[in-house]
Formats: structure tokens, sequence, C-alpha cells
């Protein structure tokens, strides 16, 4: 009776996160620094409207993962990406990809809050204008929404037009995302978004990242364990083998740290390695 | 001990600069202050600059400087930036710089033996306002895009790497995020240039030339008032007082030109919504 009580939730859980329609899936995808492989092996499917978490020790090629899914790695010209990335029907490992729209639809958040030295206002409004929306009223409502979404609305509403680089480092993060969705972005990627922040404002970016679940898929890397425990509905574990990155196993997250596969990963999520 | 010695020191070299510095502009002032009125400001030279005033010789200034400045300023930073930002060559953006600091150390002698060579004789522009202007420009050029080339290095990547990771243009992050970001630097290295091509005499002595008549048109040979001050302490006996004058006019003209362009760049960005 109390075994059936505690899986029947479960169980009918489990059944909805695998319907979840894969809103980007990866195909054997591989990262080269110049000849050297970083980062092979990554084979696994971006859940829409959920949250999957990238956990690992440093340097086993998660930020280098997450910066492929923008192409902003494109940026630099010795790294060379090999497998697919399939979004929407489209291959992001192809050259003829539009990195505007492609980065519009996949809105990045750093570790370290970057808000523009400019205006809360123009924060928002610069990438908004780039983007052709031209009615100012609507742009400004759009501002007035993603600011409403990050919780920061009451906070700056009376001071839009000061710096931005005067807001705390929390509020700063949060603004960031709201930069990120006032461009109502499909994809979310996080490279560990509350590493840089102090514990309270940490539990509010962690807070909000939470309730960005189902509205959008989300990809967070971070060095949290617990975090990744909390928010994500997927969990990947990437290791070093070989002096390269590999991904070494992909689940629901329920399961990866109740149940681990691969011993390298039980090692790690129990604190004997890594 | 050592301590007292070392602060004393350096207290007593600050008072020597500052010494020396306030001995030089004082003396400028107190020889050349009686000369200085406004009627020495707007009448022409008489006998040799003995007499007179130094009218023409303004006017002759502010059309090389605004020459040099017109096309030195978007060449520079557009340099600046395909250094800082668009060269993906290491060896290419190493070498162009080694080639510009050497050039930023020519003496300026240098330049003005180029500028007659090139722009006087071999594009036919002769002794003229236009010839020194783009000869000073060639001198100035080295160190502004030095300056402004370090300054858009220097600002933080984040901006740039979150301005592109919005799906903004490179164009737009470069000209909206990180050129004011860097306006300190580009100031720095405008007031450096403007007082390096006011107070230039060697380059334009053979491009510009020393006709001491008001110019007419860009195409005119003039002098300017580095030029003046050299041929009055050097060719006039007895033009000293008048060349004090003329010192005086070309500090206080540095330092509104520095103002101003100061103002002006302040303005443009402040436009553009930037904090710092």
């Amino acid at each position: 009776m109390i075994v059936a009580e505690t899986l029947a939730p479960r169980l009918s859980e489990d059944i909805i996160e695998s319907r979840a329609p894969a809103h980007i899936k990866v195909n054997e995808l591989a990262i080269y620094y110049g000849k050297k492989l970083a980062v092979n092996g990554i084979s696994l499917s971006l859940h829409r409207g959920k949250i999957t978490a990238l956990i690992g020790p440093s340097g086993c090629g998660k930020t280098s993962f997450l910066t492929t899914l923008n192409q902003l790695s494109k940026l630099n010209n010795q790294v060379t990406v090999t497998g697919e990335i399939h979004f929407d029907g489209e291959n992001l490992t192809q050259n003829n990809v539009d990195l505007l729209s492609l980065r519009r639809r996949v809105g990045m958040i750093f570790q370290k809050p970057n808000p523009f030295p400019l205006s809360i206002f123009k924060n928002l409004d610069i990438p908004l204008k780039e983007h052709g929306f031209k009615n100012r009223a609507e742009r400004i409502e759009k501002i007035e929404n993603a600011l409403k979404a990050v919780g920061l609305w009451d906070e700056v509403k009376d001071r839009l037009n000061t710096s931005a680089l005067s807001l705390s480092g929390g509020q700063q993060q949060r603004l960031c995302i709201a930069r990120a969705l006032v461009l109502e972005p499909e994809v979310l990627l996080m490279d560990e978004p509350c590493s840089a922040l102090d514990p309270i404002s940490s539990g509010i970016v962690e807070e909000l990242i939470s309730s960005l679940r189902d509205k959008y898929t989300v990809v967070i890397v971070t060095h949290n364990l617990a975090q990744a425990k909390r928010i994500s509905d997927y969990t990947a574990f990437f290791w070093t083998q070989n002096g390269a990155g590999k991904l070494i196993e992909f689940n629901n997250t329920r399961q990866l740290f109740s149940g681990p596969k691969d011993e390298r990963t039980a090692a790690y999520i129990s604190g004997i390695k890594g | 001990m050592i301590d007292r010695a070392f602060s004393l020191g350096i207290y007593a070299i600050i008072a020597l600069v500052i010494a020396t510095f306030g001995w030089i502009i004082g003396d400028v002032i107190i020889k050349g202050i009686s000369v200085v009125s406004w009627e020495f400001l707007i009448s022409e030279p008489e006998d040799a600059g003995r007499a007179g005033g130094i009218a023409p010789i303004l006017v002759s200034t502010l059309y090389v400087l605004i020459i040099a400045l017109v096309i030195a300023l978007p060449l520079g930073i557009s340099a600046a930036i395909w250094l800082a930002e668009f060269s993906q060559n290491q060896s290419h953006t190493l070498h162009v710089g080694i080639i510009l600091d050497v050039l930023a150390g020519v003496p300026s002698i240098v330049y003005g033996l180029f500028g007659n060579a090139f722009f006087c004789i071999y594009l036919g522009l002769g002794y003229s306002l236009l010839s020194g202007g783009l000869t000073l420009a060639c001198m100035i050029l080295p160190v502004f895009i030095r300056t402004c080339e370090s300054g858009i290095r220097s600002v933080q990547s984040d901006w740039r790497l979150g301005g592109l990771a919005l799906g903004m243009r490179r164009s737009v992050v470069i000209w909206k995020i990180l050129l004011p970001a860097a306006q300190p630097a580009i100031i720095a290295g405008l007031i450096l240039s403007i007082g390096r091509a006011t107070a230039e005499t060697a380059a334009l002595l053979f491009t510009s030339g020393y006709v001491d008549r008001m110019p007419e048109s860009i195409f005119d040979s003039a002098r300017v008032l580095a030029v003046h001050i050299y041929d009055l302490t050097m060719n006039v006996t007895g033009g000293d007082e008048t060349a004090y004058g003329s010192a005086l006019i070309l500090i206080v003209l540095i330092i509104l030109l520095n103002t101003l362009a100061q103002g002006f760049i302040d303005s443009w960005f402040k436009r553009s919504g930037h904090y710092r």
C-alpha cells in the first residue's frame, strides 16, 4: 500500500517526462580545439520545456558544449565541431545557419553577470531594436513584461534610466536573464549562473530559473550538485577521459542521482571523485 | 627612517616637476601677457611679425588642425577597430602593431620630409594647408591608433560575448557597446593628438610653409603658430616679445581645444546613454 502510494506519482511523472518531445537533438557531437579533441561522445536530447543540468568536474567540456548550441563557439576559429545538432529541422553544425536569428531563439546567460554599461532600460531596448522592433510602445511593453518575469520590475521601475551597473550582483544577473527573455527565446543556455552570486541572490536566481520550466527549454551548467538535483528534470554527467571530456551518462535527474548506471557517475555524485 | 626618506624624495621630485612646469608657463605668461590683446588676435602681422597681430596665423593653425583631425579620426578609429576586433591573424596584428610603434617614434622632421616629397611634390599639392594637414594626419595616426586599440581591447570581453549571444550584429556591438566603453582611451588619444598637431613645427615647415598672409583656401601656403614662434625667435631680431605672446596664445589654444574635444565626445556618448 505504502509502496504503491509512493510509486504511483513517480510512475506517472516518468511517463510524462519520457513523452516530452526533444527540442534539440544532439548526435555524436565532438569538439576540437585546433587538432586537440576537447569533448566527444555527446548524444542527448534536450526536451522542450524541461531543465537539463550539465554536471561534472571543471574542464570536461560542459561550457564548450553549451556554446555550440548557440554557435558562440564559432567566434574562436580554432574550434571545429563534428556531429549533429538538430534544432527545428536544421543541423547547427552545418555552415549555412543564420546565427543572428539562432541566437535570438537560443539565449545565453553567463557566469558573471554582464549587463552593458548602459541604463537598465537600454540594456533591454538595444537588443529589441536590433531585432527589428521599431514601435517604441511595443518595446516598452515587452521590457516591462520581461522585467516582471524576472521579478525585477518593482525594484527598478522608478529608475529605469539609471546605470545597470549600479544594481547588485543578483539583480544584474536577473537583468541579464530579462535581457535574454525580452527577445522571446525558446531555449536558454546558462553557464553557472549562480556561482558568482551571494547565497541569497543565488537562491532568488535559482527560484527564477525553476519558474522558467515549461515555458523555455533550459540547459544549465552547474557545479552545485544539490542545485542540479533541485531544479533540473534531466542531468548529463561529463567526465574527463584520456585528456578529453566525454558525456558519460544522461538520464532524468531523479534516476541519475538515485541509481547511476556508471560507476564514475556514482563516485562523482557521492563526492568520492571529482 | 628609509620610508620617510623615500616619501620625502618622492615629494621633492613632484615639487621639482611642478616647479619646472610652473616656471615655463609663468615665464610665457609674464613675458607674453603684455602683447596679448583683442587687437593682437584680429590683426595681421607687421614688420615680419615684430608688430601687429597673428590673425592669419591662428586661422592657418585651425585649418591645418581640422584637416589633420578630419582625416586622422575616422581612419584611426577604424584601424583601431580592425586591429582589436577583426584581425584574425595574430602575426599580422603583431607586425602592424610594431610598425605603428616605430612610426610613432619617428621624429617629426622626417614626417615633414615625407610630406614634402609625397604631398607637395609627388601629388602636386605644393606648399599648402592641405599638404600640412595631411602630413600632420600621418604623424598623429600611429599614437592615436595605438591608444584607441588598447582602449577597445581592454573593454570587458563579457560585453562583447553578451552582445553577440543576443544575436546582435558585430558592427552594432562594436558601435553601441564597445566604442562608448572605450571612450576614455579615445579621448586620451585625441588629446595627445591635438596637442602634438597644434604644437608641431618641423613637419609643417616644408609642407605648409611660412607665408604669413591670410590663407584664401586650403591650397594656399600659410604659417601656423608654432612655425611663427620658431621664425620670430630664430630669424627675426626683436621678435621675442610677439613670440612670447604667440606662445601664450598657443598654450591657451591647446587647453581650449582639449576641453572642447572632451566635451564634444562626452555629449556624443551621453546621447547613446553610456555610463562609466
